[in-house]
């Protein structure tokens, strides 16, 4: 497998009045050629800024990328000038974000939109240009696209409008596409379209898809890979298999445990997991996630873990999973769904030190 | 369209009848009169001239009189300028401001959204904080110390413009200059704001991560959202400045229009004072309905109510 991208020990920081927030405190993961990979976690994880800061969106000051490589195609974005960036942006990495209603420009023409994209990468004219914006709109499931191409946002719904983002998302057929929580803004029914149409358009183009969201009913249906992220660090990524059928994070479990299923009975409670993201103005010592974690153990509170590997393409962070760890038998909910997976390790091999 | 431009001007000529009803009543409501000075008239010469004017008649005739005379556009003769009528007044006074406040206008339009445009941009940096120093100054400094000012630095001490008087374009540059001051600083304030909005809005993260450059967001995604209220503010500042200001006109001897609406009042010259109220309501209301209608063209999401519904 060719890999597109390969984020490695990405730390960044907002300054701001209260003092440095670290939002991503070491983030690495890698995506494939053709691989949707779903970036799951609750808000303040850190997975939006993750996410705009492969695309160089994240405003500097505040913001600043302390450490780490973005390598995208071979070359290290993070090292990028926000000009280089601009050949980039829109062309080989495009971007859907999470609000429809906001994210187009209420005064201009969704073609004319759609067809920026198009003059400015591809270099074509204006009728070209038009052209392929009816194309395009036609491709991502609008009706008379030749009517719509001249109708302004407000004139589209709000599940239109994301089909139309993605329009212009895809509009230079980038090799990456960043999704910002696209479904999340969109009721149940038009969600369920987006997703199919992401899936149907990924087939035909070959694109890669990071997919940023809080929803692991939506990260099942898409995903190939799946990073868990929680106060600005991955805790546990592996394959959809791995991270739904045999989990090994607490924090997973709780997320795990937190989504109804069709089998769950009406008199089971659903899950939560009680209290609130630490401050990342201050991480705490030790596992971020030991204050809320009801399996945490005397270490967990004063070293953090280090990346255990439980098959080739299993990562976790916890120190459950260390051979010294007593064994612990996780919520009932994540019970149920475990199944013995036949690549896994004999024994979780730790890749990481902590520092 | 039609349907709401028809509308309006209904509406516009009601405002109209309201507004020279009100100034009619006020102004006789007013003590004194167009004769009362400080030397007292003999009581012979007074009732001639009320017969002369139409002053002796009942006021609901005189009312009447009014409306009808106005409708035909004639606002009768000047009770202090012997042998002119009020529409003399207007058509002398008139072009001088207009051209005056158009010049005033551009200036304060162009450099003020500039201003505003690069405050925003520069977001608390230097740029930002300068033009805003200067706004503040624009907006603190009276006009007529402005002008002073102006007068004093670019006529007599550089010499670059002349003082005063209405003679060649180059008499036009200082008054202007001094009428555009606030209006400019006040359009630089509201630019700068309104462009701050607009930027830290998701569509201009969308236009970056398409990759456009920042030229290209200001142009073609920013300005024309950021326009609204200053377009909003144009309605009724342009019908102020077109129509002239007493004090820049005193100050640099222009013949305009702006003195007579101060002069008109302390003279009692009550159809001279009808005449530029009538005219002045008539310039704010049209300006504010061709607001109304650059709104539609500005922003596509205001639909001019009583045009077509639906679509």
């Amino acid at each position: 497998m060719e890999k597109l991208l390969e984020v490695k020990d990405l730390q960044v920081s907002f300054q701001t009045y209260g003092g440095e927030v670290q939002a991503v405190r070491g983030v690495s993961f890698h995506l494939n050629k053709g691989e949707t990979l779903a970036i799951v976690g609750e808000s303040g994880s850190g997975k939006s800024v993750t996410s705009q800061t492969i695309m160089r969106l994240i405003p500097t000051p505040p913001g600043k990328i302390k450490s780490g490589q973005i390598i995208f195609n071979g070359e290290d974005l993070a090292k990028k000038t926000d000009k280089e960036m601009e050949a980039i942006r829109g062309k080989d990495i495009g971007m859907i974000f999470q609000d429809p209603m906001t994210s187009l420009n209420p005064t201009m023409k969704v073609g004319h939109q759609i067809m920026e994209v198009l003059v400015k990468h591809l270099k074509m004219d204006k009728a070209a240009a038009k052209e392929r914006a009816i194309e395009l709109l036609r491709l991502v499931g609008i009706p008379f696209p030749e009517k719509r191409v001249n109708q302004y946002p407000h004139e589209f719904s709000g599940g239109m409008r994301q089909r139309a983002m993605i329009a212009v998302a895809l509009a230079s057929n980038p090799k990456l596409l960043i999704a910002d929580e696209p479904t999340t803004a969109l009721d149940v029914t038009i969600q369920a379209q987006i997703l199919e149409l992401m899936k149907d358009l990924q087939k035909k183009m070959g694109t890669s898809i990071i997919f940023i969201t809080h929803d692991l009913g939506v990260v099942a249906n898409v995903a190939d890979r799946v990073a868990v992220m929680y106060a600005g660090k991955i805790v546990e990524m592996g394959t959809v298999d791995e991270i739904f059928y045999d989990p090994r994070h607490p924090y997973t479990w709780g997320l795990l445990a937190s989504m109804p299923s069709l089998d769950s009975d009406d008199k089971s409670e659903l899950a939560a997991i009680p209290g609130t993201p630490p401050d990342l103005t201050n991480p705490p010592k030790g596992d971020a996630f030991a204050p809320r974690n009801p399996y945490a153990m005397k270490i967990d509170f004063e070293l953090e873990p280090p990346m255990f590997k439980i098959s080739d393409t299993h990562y976790a962070a916890t120190w459950l999973l260390h051979p010294d760890a007593p064994k612990v038998e996780p919520p009932e909910a994540v019970k149920k769904r475990l199944r013995q997976l036949s690549s896994n390790y004999p024994q979780p091999v730790i890749v990481k030190e902590s520092e | 369209m039609l349907r709401y431009i028809s509308r309006r001007l209904l509406s516009i000529l009601l405002s109209l009848f309201l507004i020279i009803t009100a100034t009619f009543f006020l102004m006789r409501a007013a003590p004194g009169g167009p004769f009362s000075g400080e030397k007292k008239l003999p009581p012979e010469i007074e009732k001639n001239l009320n017969e002369y004017y139409g002053l002796d008649r009942p006021w609901y005739e005189q009312y009447t009189d009014y409306l009808v005379s106005i409708a035909k556009w004639d606002f009768g003769p000047s009770f202090k300028y012997k042998g002119q009528t009020v529409n003399d007044l207007i058509n002398e006074g008139f072009p001088v401001s207009f051209f005056l406040g158009m010049e005033a206008l551009l200036l304060a339009v162009s450099l003020g959204i500039l201003l505003g445009v690069i405050a925003a941009l520069n977001h608390n940096k230097w740029q930002d904080y300068g033009a805003m120093i200067f706004a503040v100054l624009g907006i603190s400094v009276p006009s007529f110390i402005m002008a002073s000012l102006l007068q004093y630095v670019l006529a007599i001490k550089l010499g670059m413009f002349p003082v005063a008087r209405w003679e060649s374009l180059q008499h036009t540059v200082l008054p202007a200059l001094a009428l555009a001051a606030t209006p400019m600083a006040f359009i630089a304030r509201l630019t700068r704001s309104s462009m701050l909005e607009v930027l830290s809005n998701d569509y201009i993260r969308t236009a970056k991560a398409k990759g456009l450059s920042k030229g290209q967001i200001t142009v073609k995604h920013a300005i024309r959202n950021a326009l609204l209220p200053v377009v909003t503010y144009l309605g009724p500042l342009s019908a102020a400045v077109l129509t002239g200001s007493f004090v820049i006109e005193k100050i640099f001897g222009i013949p305009g229009l702006g003195s007579q609406f101060v002069l008109s009042i302390s003279n009692r010259d009550y159809t001279t004072i009808m005449g530029v109220t009538v005219f002045y309501s008539i310039l704010l209301l049209f300006s504010v309905l061709l607001v109304d209608i650059a709104y539609g063209l500005i922003d596509p999401r205001i639909k001019l109510a009583g045009g077509k519904k639906g679509e």
